[in-house]
């Protein structure tokens, strides 16, 4: 009865075990999309409905690309799909653009594989005249993501990790603040997991630098219309979805963001068990 | 025959249509009504008495034919019966469960002037249900190809009306839905136990049947924007629905367990989280849930809250009785199925602890002087606060409107509310071959107030699309029954 499935034309590991590359065939939202926004995928009928940031965008290949890692039953049933399988839905582009502008020294700052969404939104202020300069962290080394690709966009990559594996030793916003500290920095952009994009709003709010965030809170439908990622900005409850995803960070009410995101944890673990425990029978069985 | 009717004595009260027990009910999403069999169905059809001058039909938004179709159920001609009403409404088992009838066709039933009027809607229902199980259904003619093309914003009431009508008469229409299933607001707002999901289905299908193409997960305004339709097709109809929920502004509004009306029946409905874990999409359950609003949608979030498994389950509305905007039977409905209610009630804040909902802080109201609604104005008593503890709360308080079509449209007047200013009788925008109905143009209204704006602005944009004139004759659409 569909007819509107997505079509997987490529998919990657790019980190073990489980951090994955899927390049969709969507030629109608690659012409539209641009950096800083997301789509709603749901994989089949039983699916939820998920956002995820769009990674890349290419509309004269008519593809955009998502990263995905496997933390809970959608995810890892998203990266067990090879090339050729198809997602029942695929709906976006979602959300507002990053402004893009020239403005001088733009530093985007990601964390684990929030990495991904930033290469689209460097290569856009790289293309607009900026100095961009990156700054990723992890825990250690083999977690980092998205190095080489955000080298071909940016003018320099500052690694950090907790371990002292590559680059500085310590969090991002070691590495960011040294950055900070020349005074040249007209704007920062954050996308990475809470936690770490709140510690960047505060690093940055003491060098009185203007800091976006691209939050991500629980969605369902995307489009305005049922209020399920309804965060606090300023004081003032605002849609992640039509209003957003990115917002000043220095506004951000990041103890509800992060309360807001622990809504459905017990669920979301009994449905992981159970699909782990179905998996596994079926592996066995196979 | 007329004539013979008349002389036999009317039974005053209408037939009774058996439901499910009320308290059974209250455990499963099963439909509530269960519909009449066809000795009741020609029992109550009996009671119409085929007046010379029907008023019921001045009560239908859509200018369904009661008289006749109600003559045909009389004749036991079932099929001509459905085909009747199919000629003005596309979607009758859906009219026949969730219009309210009660304030429209009923209304104005000559017979209720003495009696209880003839259960005009249960009927609908009847034949809608009667085809659909006898398997006959018949397709309904469509014009030979105009060669013009409809594009329409949202499957809900409003734009599967206005497809179908535009489709019938020759015109290529492609319907663009935001969501994964087609069928709007009928599909993630109205709950299985007051309109199975199956029927919806089964009425889109009918669509699809008069070669409408239906786009999902294709939002309008992001993927799209109606200028960019413009360029491809002849007219534009939006009928994009709904929008942005309302919350009160009080304290705790964004606690855990703390819903739109929207969301809570999203996730239940659209994405069946009564179902969970063998649908992915969770929903929390609290075994205290307390409803704020007195709508049709806080009927509806109340007993599904009660049906996902509450233990207490509770309406918090600021005016009284007589006030609540639902349809009284859906009022009957929940007190039958043991819902509390809070009358002259009103919150003021929600309590939380660690982030959870634990209870909602409510004023005791009294109703003072009429305001501008004409409706007593509910006025809060000093130093009545109470708690009362919950562990989730939906804010069902209507909703605004959705930014995404008003801000991507180039010229297009809204109203001061966000709302797109559309003619109440044909539809037409400030913008030529631009058409709005429904809850865009009206704000939160009801499925069958949607379908006329879809009917309407149908006819007109028929017209504008084969350069006719006004017509003279008065059709369906023509009907003039909006105060």
């Amino acid at each position: 009865m569909k007819s509107d499935l997505t079509k997987i034309l490529e998919t990657k590991l790019i980190r073990e075990p489980d951090v994955f590359y899927f390049k969709l065939d969507s030629p109608a939202i690659a012409r539209k999309a641009k950096p800083g926004q997301f789509v709603i995928i749901r994989l089949n009928e039983q699916g939820e409905r998920i956002p995820l940031s769009l990674a890349d965008i290419n509309p004269d290949e008519g593809t955009i690309s998502l990263i995905v890692m496997a933390v809970g039953k959608t995810t890892a049933e998203f990266v067990e799909l090879k090339t050729g399988d198809d997602i029942s839905d695929v709906c976006g582009p979602l959300g507002q653009p990053t402004h893009i502008e020239k403005l001088g020294k733009v530093i985007v700052s990601g964390g684990g594989f929030g990495v991904a969404p930033l290469f689209p939104i460097a290569r856009a202020f790289k293309a607009a005249g900026n100095e961009v300069v990156c700054v990723m962290g992890a825990r250690s080394s083999d977690l980092l993501i998205y190095e080489d690709e955000m080298q071909t966009v940016c003018d320099r990559v500052l690694v950090t990790t907790d371990d002292g594996s590559k680059g500085t030793k310590g969090v991002v916003t070691v590495a960011l603040e040294e950055e900070l500290k020349k005074g040249d920095t007209d704007l920062v952009i954050c996308v990475g997991p809470a936690i770490m994009m709140k510690f960047v709003a505060f690093t940055t709010k003491n060098y009185n630098v203007k800091t976006m965030v691209s939050l991500n809170p629980i969605m369902v439908d995307g489009s305005g219309m049922c209020g399920a990622c309804r965060v606090s900005v300023g004081g003032e409850t605002k849609f992640a979805c039509t209003d957003g995803p990115e917002f000043d960070g220095h506004q951000v009410d990041w103890d509800l963001l992060m309360s807001r995101q622990k809504m459905y944890l017990s669920e979301e673990k009994e449905s992981f068990e159970a699909w782990k425990a179905r998996h596994a029978h079926m592996l066995e069985t196979s | 025959m007329a004539e013979e009717r008349k002389r036999r004595k009317l039974i005053p009260n209408r037939t009774p249509i058996p439901e499910q027990d009320p308290i059974k009910r209250g455990s499963n999403f099963k439909e509530v009504s269960l519909g009449y069999t066809t000795e009741q169905a020609l029992e109550e059809a009996e009671r119409c008495i085929r007046c010379a001058k029907p008023q019921c039909v001045k009560g239908c938004p859509v200018g369904v034919q009661i008289g006749d179709f109600i003559g045909l159920v009389q004749e036991k001609d079932f099929q001509g019966a459905i085909n009747k009403i199919k000629e003005t409404n596309i979607l009758p088992a859906v009219c026949g469960r969730v219009c309210p009838q009660e304030d429209q066709c009923e209304k104005l039933c000559v017979v209720g002037k003495k009696f209880e009027p003839v259960a005009i809607g249960r009927l609908e229902r009847f034949v809608a249900d009667w085809e659909r199980d006898h398997g006959q259904k018949t397709k309904p003619k469509v014009a030979k190809s105009t060669g013009k093309t409809v594009a329409i914003v949202g499957s809900g009431p409003a734009g599967v009306t206005a497809a179908s009508d535009l489709a019938q008469l020759g015109h290529k229409v492609t319907v663009f839905e935001a969501l994964h299933e087609p069928g709007g607001v009928l599909l993630y707002g109205i709950p299985e136990f007051r309109l199975p999901k199956a029927i919806v289905a089964e009425e889109i299908a009918g669509l699809t049947d008069l070669g409408v193409d239906i786009q999902t997960n294709a939002v309008v305004g992001k993927l799209m924007t109606v200028d960019e339709l413009m360029e491809d097709f002849d007219a534009v109809f939006i009928g994009s629905g709904a929008g942005l929920p309302n919350f009160m502004g009080i304290d705790g509004e964004n606690l855990n367990g703390v819903y739109s009306a929207n969301e809570f029946l999203t996730r239940t409905n659209l994405m069946k989280a009564y179902d969970f874990p063998k649908f992915d999409t969770p929903i929390t359950v609290g075994d205290r849930v307390a409803v704020v609003g007195g709508g049709n949608v806080a009927m509806d979030s109340v007993r599904t809250a009660l049906r996902l498994g509450a233990e207490e389950a509770i309406i918090v509305y600021r005016r009284s009785d007589a006030e609540l905007p639902a349809r009284a039977e859906e009022v009957h409905h929940a007190h039958e199925e043991t819902i509390r209610f809070e009358l002259l009630t009103s919150p003021t804040k929600i309590i939380g602890e660690d982030g959870w909902v634990k209870a909602i802080e409510c004023i005791r109201m009294e109703l003072g002087e009429p305001d501008d609604s004409g409706r007593r104005r509910p006025v809060p008593i000093k130093g009545s606060e109470f708690q009362i503890p919950v562990n989730v709360v939906v804010m069902s308080i209507g909703t605004g409107a959705n930014p995404l079509v008003p801000q991507s449209t180039k010229n297009l007047d809204l109203n001061k509310w966000g709302y797109i200013v559309a003619d109440e009788e044909t539809g037409r925008t400030s913008r030529e071959g631009i058409y709005a109905g429904g809850d865009i143009v009206t704000g939160s209204a009801t499925v069958i107030l949607a379908m006329g704006a879809g009917r309407k602005a149908a006819g007109d944009i028929h017209r504008y699309l084969l350069g006719e004139p006004e017509p003279e004759v008065e059709t369906a659409a023509e009907v003039k029954n909006q105060p």
